[in-house]
């Protein structure tokens, strides 16, 4: 009875009903005061609609339990962790290792094994040309896939500069690689396999146990990117014979600037460093660590993995309740990348007879991409898909959809409903959807006259 | 200290809902309702005493985390982002 009341009181006082998403962006300071500095201090009330995010992929928001660890390094405890002589180093350093603690019990490794770096980005170049420049002198191949992370096909194609070999595996049609092709590929000169745990693009989950089962029976190492995957899906290094693993902040409601490599220590994995100097972080990379942003880190993964059961029951809820609601009121919605081996906080449909930028353009009060962030600028298909087969049609009307620990069932509900209003719209404006009415197949239509 | 009793715990289950209403971003703060009533209704029916205490007293950590977080009164518009129209 008294819980019941208390119930009552709880839900009445929660504060007013969240405010809805609107269209407007209106109510900005229109004063000529110049930005930041002016005497008008800014509202601390959300008096400005922004738009929903859904684009958990690019990056996320910082849980408060995040923040809150990361405060005293960066107010009162800013000593430089490698000080040996005096207090502020020794408790930034202390700070720091219990950090490196926190995100090796997250992938089950030794904390000797964790090395920071300023993102995933910075790991996979450490990963990739490190490990290729150490055994560079009887060791020239290099094994990857077409679905990788830009870093590292980036690397991979400065290593082909460099003059080693690199192989660009192919993916079937739901996105992953064949474990033949991988076989077929590894070759007595092959000293690295780099395949991504969790695609940011089409979300599917590499077979990762089987692959680390085939590099360590043929002496390779094997390297995944596991930005995508680490503190949301359970991952084991020794379990799925890991050697190196790229681990990023910001993707796990962490801060932004910073990552982690793993790095194995036995059998040991010989790595090149790639940037000199003090020789900080057992040689592998050298700088002062940012302990702030490494606490914030740490305290993320130990989060991650309290809330890693909940988070992803409640996440392939939403993701059900989102897809199941756009296909049963759409027709013509594939999904791209496979339906079972798919992590469901990253959906990616396609809408066919829609072009892909108009209804991002139309889905203006929610944050969604059509691709990576770092391809979003150019207005080429996402290469991914491409990889995966899509036709070019489809490649260009895709939209992905990323669903966090913060997406709210309103956020979903309101996602899906605008998408079904906006795609029924742009498709009754569209000559080609008429013509599929009418009956006409596409594939028949001669486009030009010669 | 003695043991954290029924009402007590229903207390800092309200207080802590309180709290969670003010923050004034909506993820947060649909967040942290939500979390709360999860936590606080899984864990109804424990009965060992010490580790009541124990879930008590991370429940009053976050709370003051909660309690920091609204106190920094951070704004939600900042200059340089108001030229931003769509």
């Amino acid at each position: 009875m008294l819980w019941r009341a208390a119930c009552r009181v709880a839900t009445r006082i929660a504060g007013p009903s969240p405010p809805r998403r609107g269209l407007r962006l209106r109510g900005l300071d229109q004063s000529p005061h110049p930005p930041g500095f002016s005497d008008v201090v800014p509202p601390t009330e959300e008096t400005v609609f922004r738009p929903l995010y859904m684009d958990v992929q690019a990056t996320t928001p910082m849980d408060p339990r995040v923040l809150d660890a990361m405060l005293p390094y960066l107010i009162n405890y800013y000593g430089n962790p490698h000080s040996r002589t005096h207090s502020y180093g020794w408790e930034s350093e202390a700070a720091v290792e219990h950090a490196r603690q926190q995100v090796a019990s997250l992938i089950g490794s030794d904390p000797r094994e964790i090395i920071f770096t300023s993102g995933a980005t910075e790991s996979n170049n450490i990963a990739i040309k490190g490990v290729a420049r150490f055994y560079k002198l009887r060791k020239k191949h290099v094994i990857t896939t077409q679905t990788e992370h830009k870093c590292v096909l980036d690397s991979c194609r400065s290593l082909e500069a460099e003059g080693f070999k690199v192989t660009y595996l192919p993916v079937q049609k739901n996105g992953i690689i064949d474990l033949k092709d991988l076989e077929a590929a590894i070759q007595p000169d092959t000293s690295l396999v780099s395949v991504m745990t969790v695609n940011n693009e089409i979300g599917v989950r590499q077979p990762i146990e089987d692959i680390g089962r085939i590099c360590s029976s043929r002496k390779v190492y094997f390297h995944t990117d596991a930005a995508q995957g680490v503190g949301k899906i359970p991952l084991n290094v020794n379990d799925m014979k890991i050697d190196l693993m790229s681990i990023s902040g910001h993707k796990i409601y962490g801060p932004k600037g910073v990552g982690a490599i793993y790095i194995r220590r036995r059998p040991r994995v010989r790595v090149e460093a790639v940037q000199s100097g003090g020789g900080q972080e057992r040689g592998m990379r050298s700088g002062t660590v940012p302990t702030p942003l490494v606490v914030g880190m740490g305290a993320a993964c130990e989060l991650a993995q309290e809330e890693m059961e909940n988070d992803h029951k409640r996440i392939s809820l939403l993701a059900e309740r989102l897809v199941e609601k756009i296909m049963s009121n759409l027709p013509d919605v594939v999904m791209n990348g496979d339906p079972v081996q798919h992590y469901p906080g990253c959906i990616n449909l396609s809408f066919a007879y829609v072009e892909g930028e108009s209804l991002l353009m139309a889905l203006k009060d929610v944050a969604l991409s059509s691709g990576s962030a770092c391809t979003s600028a150019s207005l080429e298909p996402s290469y991914v898909l491409r990889a995966i087969g899509t036709d070019e049609d489809l490649a260009h009307s895709s939209i992905r959809f990323g669903i966090g620990r913060f997406t709210t069932e309103e956020e979903v509900d309101y996602t899906a409903e605008k998408c079904i209003y906006h795609v029924k719209r742009l498709r009754e404006m569209s000559p080609l959807w008429e013509m599929v009415q009418d009956g006409i197949d596409l594939k028949t239509i001669k486009w030009t006259q010669h | 200290m003695a043991a954290s009793s029924r009402a007590q715990v229903l207390d800092l289950y309200r207080v802590m809902l309180r709290e969670s209403g003010k923050f004034t971003s909506y993820n947060y703060r649909t967040y942290a309702i939500r979390r709360i009533r999860e936590a606080f209704r899984e864990n109804k029916n424990v009965k060992d005493s010490a580790q009541i205490q124990m879930l008590v007293n991370k429940a009053k950590r976050n709370l003051e985390i909660i309690r920091r977080q609204l106190n920094m009164k951070i704004p939600c518009q900042i200059g340089f982002a108001s030229n931003v129209s769509m």
